[in-house]
């Protein structure tokens, strides 16, 4: 591990005049609570100030690109969930719309419509954590419990839809897995009627508070330039004041039915990035709230039985539905050759899935474009030339999540 | 700044006065949704034969390959199942399982489902190798949970 170069880098601000020490390389991770699973970070330090930083990431790869070369597409959707385990169906989201788009397949509007209710709790749900754990990291317990509180609302809905807290894999090629049980609308409905309540108290407590201002405000800023430059995604790219959301973009799942802003910030700094994501919450929420009240009634799988399994109770007196349903279980379904690029904007940014069919039921290659990858490797840019203290500011206000870096 | 932080603590002191959220597990256990997708279940028919018929569409539809069924044909006079078949081994990795429940839905004749428990340990990695043995219940009617999962999901009864 060669961290000599950085010796040279800037060294902003002088706060030791003429006095000049060795740099010392200090370790952070890959055990570190505010690293929020396995990263470790090369600091190179003179006293307090950072001079270099370098992220080492691949504590974490589990190849789940190469493993879906060789499992047909319906396997492959599982492993989805587990890169960005905080944002199941955004993930899941991504990837079936792009299965979705080599086989030129139209999803119902309910479908869509669902999927988008979905995804914006998921949304919610991902920011929550990320607020309680940022909070955290800054010295505020109590935001933390109340965050978890309220994700644990999102979570227990998602459990009783999908069957399973976190790793839902509930969107599939085609529709859904499952209807959505009786009181799914109704639970949603609780829920997102108290919601914007809680979000006052999560802003009672940080917005104004001068410690939190202190910790966050003008650290470790970041240009948009040098975020455009550096491929940065996601909130941490609308807090530097770009207005760049793939939803107003390239709208995706019928987004572009719903009425929505997208918050954007100025100065780029740690405190932006809190408030664009507390905005996007709000949003968000928004969004939810149009999705169920315009929920349309209709099917909610596409029409296409080689690729959606027949409903069970067809499968006793159809001979037809029993030969698909063996088929797309047993051989799985042919996709067209061909190759696809598919955005979506998840809770952390551009989450991209780039798929290569060559015609069989399993794809030649896919190529996931996770946004905390790139988001991750702003750090260094951000943290150079701050005080040691910030670089917990800064990771926190990133957001990673290490299963979608080493995927 | 002093009005900022007495704002802040009387949302806290505003929560505390609220009912609590924390659930005392294990001596108090929340009851998992109709369709959890816990450990697995192997189910018979009411009359006490076997609904699986062998055909191994689960194993095939399994992401991880945690399933391992072998067949045999039926004994004429005294069958296991309703089939033809049924399945002389039926095993499931329960370490290597990732309980995203393709099993079930690939079931055709809803043989195999996901229970609600999801809690159970061994002291040996070999006995996580699930056998007919650990995972047949009796049929749905003597599983409460199981039942109520039945008549919503409407699986099928054929054969």
């Amino acid at each position: 591990m060669s961290t000599e170069g950085t010796n040279t880098a800037a060294r902003e601000p002088d706060i030791l005049g003429p006095i000049r020490t060795e740099t010392m390389t200090l370790n952070m991770g890959p055990q570190h609570p505010s690293t929020h699973g396995v990263l470790r970070v090369l600091l190179e330090l003179e006293g307090e100030s950072v001079v270099g930083c370098k992220p080492e990431i691949g504590y974490l790869h589990t190849g789940i690109e190469k493993n879906m070369e060789v499992k047909t597409y319906n396997k492959a959707l599982p492993m989805t969930d587990r890169m960005d385990y905080l944002a199941p169906m955004s993930n899941n989201l991504g990837y079936v719309l792009a299965v979705e788009k080599l086989l030129d397949m139209e999803v119902p509007r309910r479908c869509k419509y669902l999927r988008v209710l979905l995804a914006e709790m998921t949304r919610i749900q991902s920011h929550l954590v990320w607020l309680g754990t940022h909070a955290l990291d800054l010295g505020a317990m109590t935001v933390f419990l109340y965050c978890f509180r309220e994700r644990e609302a999102i979570i227990k809905i998602f459990e009783k839809v999908s069957g399973v807290r976190m790793m839902t894999s509930y969107f599939r090629v085609g529709g859904v897995a499952r209807e959505p049980y009786a009181e799914f609308y109704d639970d949603c409905r609780r829920f997102l009627d108290a919601f914007p309540e809680k979000m006052d108290d999560y802003e009672e407590l940080l917005t104004d508070n001068p410690i939190f201002l202190r910790r966050t405000e003008s650290v470790c800023a970041i240009s948009a330039e040098k975020a455009i430059a550096l491929g940065v995604t996601g909130p941490l790219l609308r807090a530097s004041g770009v207005d760049y959301d793939i939803r107003k973009k390239e709208p995706y799942s019928g987004y572009e039915e719903f009425d929505f802003e997208v918050p954007l910030g100025s100065a780029g700094d740690v405190y932006d990035r809190y408030c664009v994501r507390i905005a996007e919450m709000r949003q968000a929420h928004r969004i939810a709230m149009q999705a169920l009240d315009g929920m349309p009634e209709g099917p909610l799988q596409a029409d296409n039985p080689k690729v959606v399994p027949p409903p069970k109770e067809q499968l006793a007196h159809d001979m037809e539905a029993l030969i698909h349903h063996f088929k797309i279980f047993t051989e799985g379904y042919h996709v067209p050759a061909g190759e696809v690029y598919q955005v979506i904007e998840s809770p952390r940014g551009e989450l991209g899935y780039y798929i290569i069919s060559d015609g069989s039921p399993s794809p030649y290659k896919v190529k996931v474009r996770a946004p905390s990858f790139s988001n991750l490797f702003a750090l260094p840019e951000m943290v150079k030339g701050g005080m040691f203290g910030d670089v917990v500011a800064a990771l926190g206000s990133v957001d990673i999540v290490l299963g979608e870096i080493d995927r | 700044m002093l009005s900022e932080v007495i704002q802040g603590m009387w949302v806290t002191i505003k929560h505390s006065l609220r009912s609590r959220e924390t659930v005392q597990y294990p001596e108090v256990k929340e009851e998992m949704p109709v369709g959890y997708r816990g450990l697995h279940k192997l189910l018979l028919w009411e009359d006490g034969l076997e609904r699986c018929v062998g055909c191994k569409l689960c194993s095939a539809a399994c992401p991880v390959d945690c399933i391992y069924v072998e067949s045999a044909e039926n004994d004429p006079g005294n069958p296991t199942s309703k089939g033809e078949r049924y399945a002389s081994i039926y095993e499931i990795n329960e370490l290597r399982c990732i309980f995203c429940g393709y099993c079930e839905e690939a079931c055709p004749v809803g043989a195999v489902v996901l229970g609600n428990q999801y809690e159970f340990c061994e002291d040996d990695r070999d006995k996580f190798i699930y056998e007919k043995g650990d995972l047949l219940v009796g049929s749905m009617e003597e599983v409460p949970e199981l039942k109520a999962r039945y008549s919503e999901q409407k699986l099928l009864k054929y054969v």
